[in-house]
Formats: structure tokens, C-alpha cells, sequence
């Protein structure tokens, strides 16, 4: 059984690690990026980043003062139990947001829509927004926060199938235009794209292709991970730098999740998470131990899944590993 | 600072910044700040421009560096604040204020995200000799946070929020800043969005065009749309 109360403190944990703390992947993919970069005023703002995260590390303060809309995806074990079931653990994650809030503390971002309204805490109506997937052969719970940024650097598009790759390119350039100048796609950032599905789930999956995955990893479908390496190569050819100067470093990663999707249409979201990229992740084992790191392994062969049954992976997509 | 910092001109200044401190700046210099500045954004603009509202302070004996920012912060039990992080944002969207902002509080340098446009530059900003910082990467907001020494004053923090309230915030080597407008008018984002401009369509070239057209990126009304 896993208690109420490891859930509410392991939240509280990861959201202070995600908001304080640069994931080692993505600070490895900033210094990469640094070694490359020509343009001396974009060179110039990583370095002030890797400066940043330091002092942020140090001084034990937010990265970044926009906190962003911090939200929960919830990976569970098929044989976890949870004290008072997942009502409780919805009742326990909203807790330790506005706790966190004001511990940290966070810019309190979230409002009503029209009355503007804020309640303080970063908990309202449909806020903090709570994800969830299922693991085979599993009695943990993993609790993941991201906090991203909210406004700039998102955008979904209906492609139809005689668009194919040149579809997808032309869009994936139209977003980083759109958004990467003055730079609002706060870039360099880990660009996420979702293909296919029903729309929605292209929405979804772009954006946790953006969150969930770390620098430098590959989707198992080797047609799809190609994709990946001509993307990112694409967006950093763009002009585009850091904070849109002159430049080579717009795109860290760019990370791709695909969905089955109708066979008239081929939909494409293309989310930017940011510079301070803040995601964490907290297992809590029945047990009562609580382990914590900053890859999410969100995408599992499981929930990446082709056949009707589950045959424990064997069956799992070939090509190049994650 | 690293080593790419050091190809940057580096440059210290205390407020209220002198004209003739002004007149020096150069775009793409990076700034520190000691000192004295306030945030003012949309809901403390329209209070003191447009409900008429007395402003809480002589801005004119404060300082003359407004700041678009909205700091990560709480109060603590004792009444006293916690500043975490302090990121600005974007500025672009109260140039409709700044003409007037400059005339009645003499702000001579504006601190933000993003910069402003070049017509707000010129219209603005030029007539009386402003300039526009930008804060950098978007956002350094353990720096900036670390430059805040103290907070001398929150003014209509209960009304408008921790977001919106006007902060008044005591400085010590606050940055890093980037010059991005001086007092000429001449700005690094126009320079560097022109010299990306340049090359956008070699970038489209050989893609074939869409399927279908989007509402807006057409104007002929009779096309097949999504």
C-alpha cells in the first residue's frame, strides 16, 4: 500500500526539484549547444543560463520566476494500491501544489479565465491538470511534475497525407518563425511534435513528447527517430538563436510521438518546452521507498503499444532503442 | 561570466540613470544594476493613467527605471517577503502606455522581455531619450532574484496581487541585462530579426505548398480552406 501521505510529501519534493534544479540531460544538451554556437550574443545568453542554474542550485530559488501552468502526470503500476484510492491522491497532488506555491515559492499563475481571479495557490477549476498511464507488471506509482511555460510557442495543424514529409517541415518551420523571434519560444528548448491520433490526442502527445522525454532520446521506430534527426537539424539551420538572436541553437531535441490516426488526415502539434525545461519525477514503492530522478520514462513499449493483446514486449516496435 | 561573455562590453550603472549615462549606452552591452527601480505593468498603468489615481510615490525622486515583472514570491508570516525568482514579461503590450508613463514620471529606461517595436522606438522612446534593457534567455530569474537586496515597498499588493502589484525593489549588481534599444532608437532585435528575415525562404525552398490553405493565409475568398 502505498500511503497518502509519502504521495503528498513526494509531490511536494519534485515540484521544488523541477522548479529549482536543470535536468541533467538538457543542461548536457545546453553545453553541446555552446561548444557549436557561432553567434557571440546567443553564446553569450547560454552561458548566462548555465550561470543561472547554478545560482538556482545554489541559493536553492526558482530557475525562472514564471512558474508556468505546473501539472501531474501519474504513471501507475497495475498492482499498486493507493491509501484511499486515486480520489485521495488527486486530493493530496492539489495539496502539495499550494503548498509548493508558497514554500518555494512560486508565482501563483493560475486564474479564472475571465474573472481573472486568482486563488493564490495554482489550484482551481481543472487546475493543476492530472495525466495518467498504466505499467503491466508494476506496484509503484511514478509522479512526474512539469511546469511549462503557457503562452508562446505551441500550435496544431490538419495536414492531409499528400502533404507527407514536406507537410510536416513546412509546419515545423511556420511554428519556429512564428514564435522563436525576440525569443518567445524561450529557445533553445527540447521541441516536441505529435503526429497523428484524433486531435486532441495529437495535442497530447506533442506536448509529452516535449515534456516527458529526455536529450537526445530516439522514438523506437526507426521511420519516426529519422524524422527526429531531419527536424532538429532543420530548426537549427533556422538563423534562429537563443533569445532569437543570430544563430545555431533553436532546437536541444526534437522528440516525436505518433497515434494511429484517421486515414484522410495526418495532424501535427509542435510544442517548444522552454529553457529551464522543469520536469521531475518521484517512484514510490509499495514499500515505502521513494526514489527520485528527472527522466520521466513516460513512454514505455507498453503505452507505445501496436497489437490488441500485451505480449510483454516482444512484439514492441523495432528499430533504433530509446 | 563565461568566456563568450568576455567578447561583450560590459557596463555598470546606478540609479536614477544619468543622461549622460544613457547617452553612452550601446546595444548589446550588458548591464548591471545598482539601486533603486519599480515594477509598473498593465493594472498599475491603468490606475495611475487612466482611474486617476494618486501614484503611492514621487516617481521623479524614486527612481527612473519602470521594470515589467511579475516576481515569484510570497509574504511571510511576519509581513516580510520572500523574492525567489524575477523574470520580466514581454513588454510589447504596454507601449500604449509609455508615452504618457514617460511624460508624468520622467521612466527613462524600461526594463523587460522582448523589446519593443521599432515604431515604438521611434515614437516613443527616441523623443526623450529612453532606452530598453532586456533581461536575458527568458529568463535568468536565479540571477536576478540573487540582485534583489531588498524590497523597499509593495504597493496595492492585496488589490492587484502578488503579479500585478507595484514592487519597489533595492538593487546591488542586478543582471545580466542586455542593451537592447539606445537613444537613437537603434535596437538588436530589428538588427538580428532582418538578418534572419534574409534567409526564411531559402529554408521553404523545394517544400511543396499545403494541401489546403489556412483561413488567413490566403485572401482569395474563393479557395478551398481549413
Amino acid at each position: 500500500m502505498i500511503k497518502a501521505d509519502a504521495i503528498e510529501q513526494a509531490a511536494g519534493k519534485i515540484m521544488s526539484n523541477a522548479a529549482i534544479d536543470i535536468p541533467e540531460d538538457y543542461l548536457s544538451g545546453i553545453r553541446a549547444m555552446i561548444d557549436t554556437e557561432q553567434g557571440d550574443l546567443s553564446a553569450f545568453v547560454l552561458e548566462a543560463m548555465l550561470e543561472n542554474w547554478q545560482a538556482a542550485s545554489e541559493d536553492r530559488r526558482p530557475m525562472c520566476a514564471d512558474s508556468g501552468l505546473p501539472r501531474y502526470y501519474v504513471k501507475s503500476g497495475n498492482e499498486a494500491r493507493v491509501e484511499g484510492g486515486y480520489v485521495e491522491l488527486e486530493h493530496r497532488l492539489r495539496r502539495a501544489t499550494a503548498q509548493a506555491t508558497h514554500d518555494i515559492p512560486l508565482r501563483p499563475n493560475r486564474v479564472h479565465p475571465l474573472s481573472r481571479q486568482d486563488n493564490n495557490n495554482n489550484v482551481g477549476m481543472n487546475a493543476p491538470e492530472i495525466e495518467y498511464s498504466f505499467e503491466p507488471d508494476a506496484d509503484w506509482i511514478d509522479i512526474t511534475t512539469v511546469h511549462k511555460g503557457g503562452l508562446f510557442g505551441t500550435d496544431y495543424r490538419m495536414l492531409f497525407p499528400g502533404d507527407g514529409i514536406d507537410g510536416i517541415k513546412r509546419f515545423f518551420l511556420d511554428v519556429l518563425f512564428a514564435f522563436g523571434k525576440r525569443g518567445l519560444a524561450c529557445q533553445p528548448a527540447i521541441v516536441g511534435v505529435g503526429l497523428g491520433g484524433s486531435k486532441d490526442t495529437c495535442m497530447m502527445l506533442g506536448k509529452q513528447a516535449a515534456c516527458l522525454r529526455t536529450v537526445g532520446s530516439r522514438h523506437p521506430d526507426a521511420q519516426v527517430a529519422k524524422l527526429e534527426d531531419e527536424l532538429q537539424e532543420l530548426g537549427n539551420r533556422t538563423g534562429l538563436g537563443a533569445m532569437g538572436f543570430k544563430g545555431t541553437s533553436t532546437v536541444v531535441s526534437c522528440n516525436i510521438e505518433v497515434g494511429y490516426t484517421h486515414t484522410g488526415g495526418m495532424p501535427m502539434s509542435v510544442h517548444c518546452f522552454c529553457l529551464s525545461s522543469r520536469r521531475a519525477t518521484a517512484r514510490l514503492h509499495s514499500d515505502g521507498s521513494v526514489a527520485y530522478r528527472t527522466d520521466p520514462q513516460w513512454f514505455t513499449p507498453y503505452l507505445r503499444r501496436n497489437s490488441v493483446d500485451w505480449d510483454g514486449g516482444a512484439g514492441a516496435v523495432a528499430g533504433a532503442a530509446e | 561570466m563565461g568566456e563568450r561573455a568576455d567578447k561583450l562590453k560590459k557596463v555598470k550603472l546606478r540609479t536614477p540613470v544619468s543622461d549622460e549615462d544613457l547617452a553612452a549606452l550601446e546595444i548589446g552591452s550588458v548591464v548591471f544594476l545598482d539601486g533603486l527601480i519599480y515594477t509598473a505593468r498593465e493594472r498599475v498603468y491603468e490606475k495611475i493613467l487612466n482611474d486617476g489615481e494618486t501614484p503611492p510615490v514621487d516617481f521623479k525622486e524614486l527612481s527612473n527605471v519602470n521594470f515589467h515583472c511579475a516576481p515569484a514570491a510570497a509574504q511571510n508570516d511576519d509581513g516580510s517577503y520572500n523574492v525567489g525568482a524575477v523574470t520580466a514579461t514581454a513588454s510589447f503590450r504596454f507601449a500604449k502606455y509609455l508615452k504618457r508613463w514617460f511624460a508624468e514620471t520622467g521612466a527613462r529606461v524600461i526594463i523587460g522581455k522582448g523589446g519593443m517595436s521599432q515604431k515604438h522606438y521611434n515614437e516613443l522612446f527616441v523623443p526623450v531619450g529612453a532606452v530598453y534593457l532586456t533581461t536575458v534567455g527568458y529568463g535568468t530569474g536565479a540571477l536576478l532574484g540573487r540582485g534583489i537586496k531588498n524590497v523597499r515597498a509593495v504597493n496595492w499588493l492585496d488589490e492587484l496581487g502578488i503579479a500585478q502589484a507595484m514592487w519597489i525593489l533595492e538593487l546591488e549588481n542586478f543582471g545580466p541585462l542586455l542593451v537592447e534599444s539606445d537613444i537613437h532608437g537603434n535596437s538588436l532585435f530589428e538588427r538580428n530579426n532582418a538578418e534572419i528575415n534574409e534567409r526564411v525562404e531559402s529554408l521553404y525552398e523545394g517544400l511543396k505548398p499545403p494541401a489546403l490553405r489556412r483561413f488567413g493565409e490566403t485572401r482569395d475568398k474563393t479557395e478551398e480552406l481549413i
